[in-house]
């Protein structure tokens, strides 16, 4: 009998088939799943976007039966859903959920975890796919990994068998690398799916369409035409109680070592040849790669901490990082870091890209603004011309996502006289629908195995290479105060000394 | 939601065209994080008496609405134009834009459909594109607007005899991009039918299919049609007319074999399809039915063996299913040309 190469079916669906699954979640009643995996699975099987066959365990310390953890899953998608949960669907969904209870270096969870799995695989009938979420403090996750291993859970085999790790991946280079070590040292890298949730968001996805799909920005795309970038990660929240969590991460590693690079990567890189996973991630290794890591003496040079003191958020008193419980007093840990990086490579070369993040800023605002080179002549100086500005375009991705365009435009009158005009483009104008959220579309791909949207091993090690330097460096540097700003202030004035001369941040 | 409000009788097109910029204009002035939305233009064309049920319809869409609609009811011996724009949005709060929502109510006579062209060119918003849904025929209107209109819904479901709707779509597609309600009451069913037969193993069995039922509500025959065309385009197979009283049973062609096709009409308030069955040579079968929550699927292994499961899953309703023609619009689906030949291949047309 011949047998078919590709599925016929497919084509013209916008929904591409995902395999019989058994998503097994690591951290099952942690804050994650209840707020997002949870949830996200649920919408996906309001759309019917689940695979024909779906199981679902869930893995956690915490001892419950299996009747309570479908309790704790309904709450959490009635809670945190994003569409009312309609009761057939939940009903259906939570009916056949299972619970593993036990510590994470125990075998005897593993062993448990296997007949469970091997259970489900005879309800179907065949050997469902696999898809381990990690979804724990990331202590677990070699531990975890590691148990998979040995309880031969990694192997592929003739089912598809995949692992998706949460961020963060490691705490520095040397702990990434080790956790990729220990990582690949049991799954293959086809299988390991590390998930940066910002790379689900429509918004970003649309960076690669807006340079690539247009023949307009191309062009200028480059150190002949750009004069600096700067890309803004704000937002107006505290740490929200997160202490013990924040405390140990930062600012660095919790937003600028993934998300904003990431960003930068998109923005940067040299266009793929197809829209393909292994294509796509060359491209962005090459460009991480070609940003050059600081050397620690120029640290202080090219980066800024900062912590923020007490200030006033929504016209409320708000207390310092230092006064929020869980806060050492003398706690060194960053609410806000800036950078000043540079690329080397024949497009980028001598453009500085300026990165900053922080906490209760002024407002919740993540962008990318690109700032083209003035023009060089000016013929309307001589007309009191003072408004020129250079052309700017914005990439917006929260709140309002768009694209945002400056032109100088002639001021109505009898003199030639020039102001800077807006072209704005916003999603929510021109698409009236709604983005999905970005765990809904990171959670079906990891089940379609499609890692297009997942960072890979290098990748990773390359994300921390340029980070590394930053944190050793502050790390030894016990001596000199960390600068403080305001609560729902601009952040610290020392965030200007990034700036080479004539540029100024954007105002948030 | 908030709304603007501007009606005039006896009115004429230029008119309404200023109303919607004068109103626009006043709306941006009064707060400038309203902006209108710029997507589609839905023009739509109905019998007066139903206007309001056709507005229900379009209230229901969901998310999908269009930009601007432009909703004409068409009374008999009417020789004058009265029309009425409502401006909709929410105040937006914070940093936040606000999206406005424009829709047209024009109500016209008879006399004006052979040009209505010139009263709807005038109306829409010019730079985006243009669907045209004409729920109750009106066969005048949609020839004058072919010009304007990129793509046309339409819902082969309405027509009493598919045969007769899968020709009409046939015919609009040589016009523009058809929109097809019919083919979007199939989309979950295809959906479900490729992830089932994508695994490798499941995969060989595709050129093995010897079987299949599709089972639908009375009215939705036409759904049925197309689901068994889509089948035979994308496996191609060569359909022959199906015969039979009510129910259509015949078969197609296959490379080496004959598969044996059956449209069943089943008892379901709402329309489209009920239930479909595809089942191989060899004795494998996969059955779904509508059920509790999503599909009720019962498989059949060659040796016999049964098992029964449920695919999760919520209905989109009638207005989901709207709304989701909306938004196709601005999509592109390859496959419905290929499987409306097919379908009308197996409902009889030469």
């Amino acid at each position: 009998m011949t047998a078919v190469a590709e599925n016929p079916l497919v084509e013209g669906l916008e929904r591409l088939p995902v395999h019989p699954t058994a998503l097994v979640i690591f951290g099952a009643t942690g804050d994650l799943a209840h707020r997002k995996l949870l949830p996200a699975l649920y919408n996906l099987a309001h759309q019917g976007a689940l695979p024909e066959r779906f199981e679902l365990v869930g893995v956690s310390r915490s001892k419950y039966a299996h009747e309570e953890f479908q309790q704790i899953a309904r709450e959490s998608i009635e809670r945190f859903s994003r569409t009312k949960p309609d009761p057939a669907v939940l009903d259906g969904l939570l009916a056949d959920m299972r619970y593993v209870p036990g510590v994470f270096d125990d075998a005897g969870v593993y062993a448990e975890l296997d007949r469970t799995l091997d259970e489900l695989d005879g309800k179907a009938g065949y050997p469902l796919s696999r898809v381990f979420y990690l979804s724990t403090a990331p202590q677990f996750f070699p531990i975890i990994v590691g148990q998979l291993g040995k309880a031969g859970l990694n192997s592929a085999g003739s089912r598809e068998t995949r692992a998706v790790i949460e961020k963060p991946f490691g705490y520095d280079l040397a702990s990434a690398r080790k956790l990729n070590a220990d990582v690949l040292e049991v799954f293959d890298e086809s299988q390991v799916f590390r998930i940066d949730h910002y790379l689900g968001k429509e918004t970003v996805q649309n960076m690669m369409a807006f340079r690539f799909a247009n023949a307009l920005f191309e062009p200028v795309w480059n150190r002949n035409y750009v004069d600096h970038v700067e890309i803004t990660a704000a937002e107006d929240i505290g740490i929200e109680g997160r202490a013990g969590y924040y405390e140990g991460a930062g600012a660095l590693r919790d937003l600028v070592q993934n998300h904003m690079l990431q960003l930068m990567a998109l923005l940067t890189m040299e266009p793929p040849t197809a829209f393909e996973a292994n294509r796509l991630r060359d491209e962005k290794l090459k460009v991480l790669e070609a940003i050059v890591p600081p050397r620690i003496e120029d640290v202080s040079a090219m980066a800024v901490r900062a912590q923020y003191g007490p200030g006033v958020h929504g016209g409320v008193q708000v207390r310092g990082y230092r006064d929020e419980n869980g806060v050492a007093p003398d706690s060194r840990t960053e609410t806000y870091a800036a950078l000043r990086l540079q690329i080397s490579n024949w497009r980028w070369a001598g453009v500085p890209f300026y990165l900053r993040t922080g906490k209760h800023l002024a407002r919740k605002l993540t962008e990318i603004a690109v700032q083209l080179k003035p023009v060089p002549h000016l013929a309307f100086q001589s007309q009191g011309s003072v408004g020129v500005q250079p052309n700017q375009i914005v990439l917006t991705v929260q709140p309002d996502e768009g694209v945002s365009i400056s032109l100088g435009a002639k001021i109505p009158g009898p003199r030639m006289r020039i102001r800077p005009v807006n072209m704005e483009f916003h999603y929510g104008t021109s698409f009236v629908s709604q983005s999905p959220e970005a765990y809904e579309r990171l959670i079906l791909d990891a089940m379609r195995g499609d890692a297009t949207l997942f960072t890979r091993n290098d990748e990773i090690e390359a994300l921390w290479g340029i980070i590394d330097p930053i944190l050793t460096a502050w790390k030894q540097d016990v001596r000199t105060a960390v600068a403080q700003y305001p609560a729902g202030s601009q952040g610290p004035d020392e965030a200007d000394s990034l700036l080479a001369p004539g540029h100024v941040w954007r105002r948030l | 939601m908030s709304e603007d409000i501007w009606s005039e009788r006896d009115t004429t097109p230029d008119a309404i065209d200023s109303a919607l910029r004068d109103l626009l204009r006043e709306r941006h002035a009064a707060n400038n994080a309203l902006v209108p939305a710029r997507v589609l233009n839905l023009v739509v064309v109905v019998d007066r008496s139903w206007k309001g049920e056709i507005a229900n319809r379009l209230e229901r869409v969901g998310r999908y609405h269009a930009s601007r609609t432009v909703l004409c009811a068409v009374e008999p011996g009417r020789t004058t134009i009265d029309a009425r724009v409502v401006m909709s949005y929410d105040e937006p709060t914070g940093d936040a834009l606000g999206v406005i929502l424009e829709q047209v109510e024009i109500d016209l006579g008879e006399e004006h459909l052979a040009n209505l062209d010139n009263v709807i060119d005038p109306v829409r918003a010019a730079e985006i594109p243009t669907m045209l849904w004409c729920p109750h025929g009106h066969v005048e209107a949609i020839d004058s607007l072919l010009g304007l209109a990129d793509v046309i819904l339409l819902d082969s479901d309405d027509e009493p005899e598919p045969a007769a709707a899968l020709a009409r779509a046939a015919e609009l597609l040589a016009s523009a991009y058809v929109v097809d309600l019919a083919w979007l009451r199939t989309t979950p069913w295809r959906e479900r039918l490729a992830a089932s037969f994508d695994p490798p193993g499941r995969r060989e069995l595709l050129p093995r299919i010897c079987r299949l039922t599709a089972r639908h509500q009375a009215s939705s025959a036409a759904s049925a049609a197309l689901l068994a065309g889509w089948l035979a385009s994308r496996l191609n197979w060569r359909p022959t007319p199906l015969g039979g009283n009510g129910e259509l049973h015949g078969i197609a062609h296959a490379r080496d074999h004959d598969v044996e096709v059956m449209l069943d009409s089943s008892d379901q308030v709402v329309p489209g399809l009920t239930g479909v069955t595809v089942a191989v040579k060899e004795g494998w079968s996969l059955a779904l039915d509508r059920a509790y929550g999503g599909l009720c699927a019962r498989g059949r292994e060659a040796d016999g063996t049964e098992t029964t499961w449920q695919v999760l899953g919520a209905s989109r309703g009638e207005g989901g299913i709207l709304g989701e023609g909306v938004r196709q619009a601005l999509l592109r689906d390859p496959t419905y040309s290929p499987a409306l030949a097919c379908a009308r291949e197996f409902c009889g047309a030469a």
